[in-house]
């Protein structure tokens, strides 16, 4: 099985799929990996250049962020305690849009791959219009274009948004898993007396989750950091609350440097999770 | 005798390469038919069209008086039928080998867990694998993997059982252990259609053996005569070249 590796674009890189029943298949089949490049980078065993980056940056973000709070308590500290409001709305809107996004993507990335002509070309299309949009343009569309007819608060619209945003992707994530689960597995099923969908549960969706969890805690990550757009739809977000900071003290410099640091430190926090995550599910081979 | 499985003028092609050009069977039930043929010759998409893994572009197969052909047969029932084994295992690799063969018989058949598992542990001790019940495929060797594949096949009590090349991947030491759950088999009065060319097994257990190529079925002959004494000049030039 070729390694499967994708890349935001969301095409898939794959051995050509060869038809009729003369396909090679590995005899054990261990879903590889997939990889999803452009979020942070994310720190491998074996890698030490990445890894001490990874402590250069952590570590170095860390000690200037309390070395600034203790040396200069005036504005660090009050700005300290001013945006963690807004660091709570942050995790908010994240959480609440990734476990949206994940029932979209399941739903859409099962589209993808569905006999059902109909359903399929629903699925794709809605991947292919979501991702040629950006963002930002989609928030702005659903809080002031749609806000014309239908009245959104600022997180409900936000958190519609990036669900709807992130479904796209997380549904090619899904369909990429699925379809690096070798065709035999689905056929000993089917051969079984199994219904597709019934395989799809039992059989195929099981083992699909091993191989992409890491791309969908790098999604997370990079929504926690696509979140921060929200703040243009008045949230209260951690952006949001250093800029009302900014601009009723005029601290701008300081403001904005805490809040990049404790995004830096967070972002890095969570790919360091997803990367010994990753490192767990390939040492253990399978998920029992 | 009405025949058991009935294949009429099967035909099937992939883009421009034509794997199955008008294919007659007919096995009767307890009958041990060996395929044998080149790569390409169709023998395995013949097999996987049994059970409609793949879908003839023309032709009928009828199993047991059910047409398999027929877009609105009720193709779940049939497949419960009809069990399979493939050159890759294809065991779950997620689940035990116990969950493996109960899998199908408790969320298709509905049968209770407890019964199930009863079955799957005496399908267990019928291939030689009492002890691995908790173990998972990647702890067991190709050998093993396929005898427990046969079982999980076994667990839904199939009427017929197809092989597709179930020793092809398994190092020499491991084929015997496969072939002589097989033999065993044929032996209890299972009907089995084998895409194999392990000869050893065609004369300890086959009633018949065919041989195919590009497509069409060339001969048919009891495995003695088959192989020592072939009719088609093709079929004798395959033979020389894996004798």
């Amino acid at each position: 099985m070729a390694p499967l590796s994708m890349n935001r674009t969301g095409t898939p890189k794959k051995g050509k799929q060869e038809v009729g029943p003369n396909r090679e298949e590995h005899l054990i089949p261990v879903p590889t990996h997939i990889t999803v490049t452009d979020s942070t980078l994310i720190p491998q065993k074996g890698e030490e250049g990445v890894l001490s980056a990874w402590n250069i940056s952590f570590f170095g973000a860390l000690v200037v962020l309390a070395g600034l709070v203790i040396l200069f308590p005036d504005p660090y500290r009050q700005i300290l305690a001013f945006v963690p409001d807004g660091l709570a709305v942050t995790f908010g809107v994240t959480v609440a849009a990734i476990s949206f996004a994940l029932v979209i993507g399941l739903l859409a990335g099962l589209g993808r791959i569905s006999h059902n002509v109909v359903i399929n070309r629903i699925a794709t299309v809605y991947v292919e219009i979501i991702r040629g949009i950006p963002l930002l343009v989609q928030l702005f569309y659903i809080y002031y274009a749609l806000g014309n007819w239908i009245k959104l608060s600022g997180p409900a619209a936000a958190i519609l948004a990036m669900s709807i945003c992130y479904g796209a992707y997380m549904a090619e994530i899904f369909r990429a898993g699925i379809q690096s689960i070798p065709k035999g597995q689905m056929e000993a099923a089917l051969a079984l007396g199994m219904s597709r969908g019934l395989a799809m549960r039992k059989v195929i969706l099981p083992q699909t989750i091993k191989v992409i969890l890491p791309p969908i805690g790098n999604e997370f990550i990079a929504l926690l950091k696509d979140s921060s757009l929200v703040s243009i739809l008045a949230v209260a977000d951690l952006l949001r609350r250093g800029r009302e900071f900014a601009s009723t003290s005029f601290r701008y410099f300081e403001s904005y440097t805490v809040v990049a640091l404790i995004y830096l430190v967070m972002t890095l926090f969570f790919s360091r999770l997803v990367a010994i995550m990753e490192e767990r599910l390939r040492n253990r081979g399978t998920l029992h | 005798m009405e025949p058991f499985i009935s294949i009429r003028g099967a035909r099937k092609h992939y883009g421009k390469v034509e794997a199955l050009r008008g294919v007659d069977l007919e096995v009767s039930k307890g009958e041990v038919v060996l395929i044998i043929g080149p790569s390409g010759s169709g023998k395995s998409t013949l097999l996987r069209s049994i059970n409609r893994l793949e879908r003839l572009d023309s032709g009928t197969i009828f199993i047991d008086g059910d047409c398999v052909t027929d877009e609105k047969a009720d193709i779940r029932k049939i497949r419960e039928e009809v069990g399979m084994v493939f050159q890759s295992f294809n065991l779950f690799p997620h689940l035990s080998v116990i969950e493996n063969i109960t899998l199908a018989p408790i969320t298709v058949k509905k049968i209770d867990p407890l019964e199930a598992e009863e079955t799957a542990l005496r399908l267990l001790k019928k291939v030689g694998l009492s002890d691995k019940a908790r173990a998972y495929p990647d702890q067991l060797s190709g050998g093993q993997q396929q005898r427990v594949a046969i079982a999980r096949a076994l667990a839904m009590n199939p009427k017929v059982m197809l092989f597709d090349e179930p020793t092809s991947a398994l190092d020499p030491e491991m084929i015997k252990e496969v072939l002589d759950v097989m033999t065993n088999l044929a032996r209890e009065g299972m009907t089995m259609l084998v895409v194999s060319h392990e000869m050893g097994f065609a004369r300890a257990a086959a009633n018949r053996v065919i041989f195919m190529d590009q497509g069409q079925i060339i001969e048919t002959a009891p495995p003695e005569e088959f192989f020592t004494n072939p009719k088609e000049e093709r079929t004798k030039r395959f033979l020389e070249h894996i004798l």
